[in-house]
């Protein structure tokens, strides 16, 4: 049904001549322009393709430029603000290119913030492009003005205020600059109107490579690389674990010939899922608090803990002076302040992973830690026998949640992008599913934005258009965002969403069955039909609840040209095990 | 273990850094005693001077937070001991007072107080010292007609440094950045890396 809806894209391109003054949509240095065209110029300059947004009163200068640029610029309009800054995380996470996102002044803006806390804690690389009001209204409490400035300073990497277009090519090429390198993460860009509409003699568009006091890499320390090839050499029980920086690094290549020259077994955080084959030999699973029963138990047996590119958030650490007392660390980060933030390491190697993995990895042995690596079998193996294979092919007559990600890997074969939201479901897929492929893993990881799956699916698509992407969505947080289902029926996009409904929101419910004497406080949360829904949308869909027709309806949706919902009903009271509780250390982790 | 610490942070002089910097102290719930920004001894450059209370391990993440602010070049922490310090304070007395109680004048005096405007009906004297030099001062001067009191924030030199010139070098050559070393580990090497 959704071949009856005309594509914006089609609508695009038909729709209207393009410019003769202009080739590819440039304007040469020496033109006079607005402000506006220059912010176009920067986003061509940028390779920037396709970007997410909403209009709005102070920003319409800019979508008014926009419209001449149609022809290489394509802007999704989705439904909501929170919904395009989503998108373009999620743009982000599957392209490994900087989202773009742009939206008004006043409101538009301030629904920016939680994408930006979400972008922020999660490295992701955003430019956001917000209007504001004319420069001389600032302060007087102008219509839609908020002073957006102050208000995203704590979430974002960096953020300026434009109120002359000569100042929009620097400070654009600026923000792409910094939201890229180093660790990455969003920077806001607010234009007051009148900037917007200047002309200005342009003076072309220069990228940036240098911001003084802006270092993105530290120094490479070779003393510290062979302190810590000299650990790792020494090592009877070494321990690799490795988060999103392998993936942010571009560094999967060096990673994985370093764990194999090493021989170590490697575990992985939520972020960092997908960045080595769930196949791999050396992949033992997942750490923290939802995590694999090894890995966790072990961290407090290993002599050498080796962490690439994670930051030892709490939901990994579990209590931490129950945490690896025993280990020497070895920190390989491109942040220094993320060294000895959490865990005092033994040895810090500052850097970017794709150069420092290489010159560890020359400095190693070639070793096997057969016995280790069996410790960690064994714990899979009461792990499997207590968790998994109930959940997996469970005896009741209710569908489990890790039973549909298991058919789903049947079907997909490990190469899809899923998309997770927050909770039960999160948990459930990052622990069962199967990923071939880097940067298949979307999350919200560090600030556990409800919410956020559906519009990051739709960015997914964009960043990676010839994959296929699969949102997995709890009952709740498909309600919080439910509205950017009219983006998906607007510009066609090919996302597949699962709803594994439970009837509850689950996550909290399981800490109130466990912890609060199953007081369930306000968990209990009812939802439309939301095959319903979908249909209202032009969107395909169908509801199961018989495990007769799991299999084949995933394939129906896997097969289904265009968009299409499966809301699965699950059981209603399952629980996410293993589970570190709250102020427990990792190796008194439960597995019931 | 908190003690005072006094942070110093070289940044690019722009709008809004102050919030960013101050942002990072109140997220912890850490008070600024004292906080003074003004231009360094390099032209854009400005200096911040940031006294808090608090423990070394805080102050030292703390540290490595502001230092990652992309606009901030290099911030440091010391103790009272590693450098040398002053406040400034004005006075307003009564210039009746100052001519009819000896006291006065010889208290100004003992203090090193120097007088900056003379008027009639007031006089504006101006000292600088440490706290208490100055809250002495106020203590004395108080039963005997003050009427106005200001004090600065803390300013410091720190002893070991040798101003900002080479390091800001070293930020506009493009090199990577020279991270500070402080591992209690990498100083005992021997017997922590033959295992």
């Amino acid at each position: 049904m959704s071949d009856t809806i005309l594509s914006e894209k089609t609508k695009r391109t038909s729709g209207k001549e393009k410019p003769a003054a202009q080739k590819n949509g440039r304007y040469a240095a020496g033109t006079e322009i607005s402000g506006a065209q220059a912010v176009m110029e920067a986003l061509v300059a940028e390779n920037v393709t396709d970007f997410f947004g909403y209009p709005g009163g102070a920003i319409m200068p800019i979508y008014d430029a926009l419209y001449d640029y149609t022809n290489v610029l394509n802007h999704i309009l989705v439904r909501h603000e929170q919904g395009g800054i989503h998108a373009a995380q999620g743009y982000a996470r599957t392209s490994g290119e900087v989202g773009v996102v742009f939206a008004t002044s006043g409101p538009g803006a301030t629904n920016l913030v939680t994408g930006l806390a979400d972008a922020q804690i999660d490295s992701t690389p955003l430019v956001c492009i917000t209007g504001q009001v004319f420069a001389h209204l600032l302060g007087t409490d102008a219509f839609q003005e908020t002073d957006v400035i102050n208000i995203t300073t704590p979430v974002t990497k960096w953020n300026y205020q434009i109120t002359d277009a000569t100042e929009i090519p620097s400070v654009l090429a600026k923000a792409f600059y910094i939201a890229r390198t180093g660790r990455p993460g969003p920077v806001l860009i607010d234009i007051t109107k009148n900037a917007q509409v200047q002309k200005f003699n342009y003076p072309g568009y220069t990228p940036c490579n240098h911001v003084r006091s802006y270092r993105p890499k530290p120094i490479v320390r070779k003393e510290y690389i062979s302190e810590a090839a000299a650990l790792i050499n020494a090592a009877e029980r070494p321990f690799v674990l490795f988060g999103q920086g392998v993936i942010l690094g571009k560094a999967e290549k060096e990673f994985k010939a370093f764990i194999e020259k090493a021989g170590i077994p490697s575990a992985w955080t939520v972020l960092g899922l997908s960045a080595l084959p769930t196949s791999h030999p050396l992949n033992v699973g997942m750490l923290g608090m939802h995590g694999n029963y090894g890995p966790n138990v072990l961290t407090n047996e290993c002599d050498v803990l080796i962490a690439v590119g994670m930051r030892f958030d709490d939901r990994v650490t579990g209590r931490l002076d129950k945490y690896a007392r025993q280990a020497k660390v070895i920190h390989l980060d491109i942040d220094p302040a993320e060294i000895d933030k959490n865990i005092q390491t033994t040895v810090p190697v500052w850097g970017d992973c794709k150069e420092t993995l290489p010159l560890l990895t020359a400095l190693i042995k070639q070793k096997q830690y057969p016995e280790w690596l069996q410790k960690f079998k064994d714990m899979k193996k009461q792990e499997e026998e207590i968790v998994i294979n109930d959940e997996l092919n469970p005896a009741g007559e209710v569908m489990t949640m890790g039973e549909v990600i298991n058919v789903l890997n049947e079907l997909t074969e490990g190469n899809a992008i899923l998309v997770t939201d927050v909770g039960q479901h999160q948990m459930v897929t990052c622990r069962y599913a199967n990923f071939n492929e880097s940067k298949s893993n979307v999350t919200s990881g560090g600030l556990g934005t409800m919410g956020f799956a559906l519009p990051a699916a739709i960015g997914a698509k964009f960043g990676a258009p010839h994959r296929s992407v699969i949102a997995i969505i709890g009952d709740g947080g498909f309600q919080m965002t439910l509205q950017e289902l009219g983006t998906i029926m607007q510009f066609n996009v090919n996302v597949k969403i699962i709803i594994l409904n439970n009837q509850f929101l689950g996550m909290v419910r399981q800490w109130q069955q466990l912890f609060n004497d199953k007081r369930y406080s306000f968990v209990n949360i009812t939802s439309p039909d939301f095959v319903m829904v979908a249909k209202g949308y032009g969107i395909a869909g169908k509801n199961i609840s018989k495990r007769e027709e799991l299999k084949s309806s995933l394939n129906e949706m896997l097969q289904h040209k265009g968009s299409y919902l499966l809301e699965i009903m699950v059981g209603k009271e399952n629980n996410v095990f293993p589970m570190v509780a709250q102020g427990c250390g990792v190796s008194e982790i439960r597995l019931k | 273990m908190k003690q005072e610490y006094t942070i110093t942070v070289y940044t690019e002089n722009h709008i809004g850094l102050l919030n960013r910097i101050a942002i990072m102290f109140s997220r912890r719930k850490i008070n600024i005693e004292s906080l003074n920004t003004s231009p360094s001894e390099i032209e854009g450059i400005h200096r911040f001077t940031i006294v808090i209370n608090e423990v070394e391990e805080v102050v030292k993440k703390l540290i490595r937070q502001i230092e990652k602010q992309v606009e901030v070049l290099k911030a440091y922490y010391n103790n009272n001991d590693e450098i040398v310090w002053q406040e400034l304070a004005l006075y307003k007395v009564s210039t009746d007072k100052v001519i009819e109680d000896v006291k006065v004048e010889r208290l100004l005096r003992k203090y090193g107080a120097r007088a900056v405007v003379i008027r009639k009906d007031y006089t504006v004297f101006e000292t600088s010292g440490h706290r208490e030099e100055i809250n002495n001062l106020i203590e004395v001067l108080g039963p005997l007609g003050l009427i106005e009191f200001v004090r600065s924030a803390r300013v410091a030199i720190i002893n070991e440094s040798n101003g900002f010139y080479e390091k800001l070098r070293e930020f506009e050559e493009e090199k990577p950045g020279d991270e500070i070393v402080e591992n209690e580990f990498l100083d005992r090497q021997d017997e922590v890396f033959s295992m």
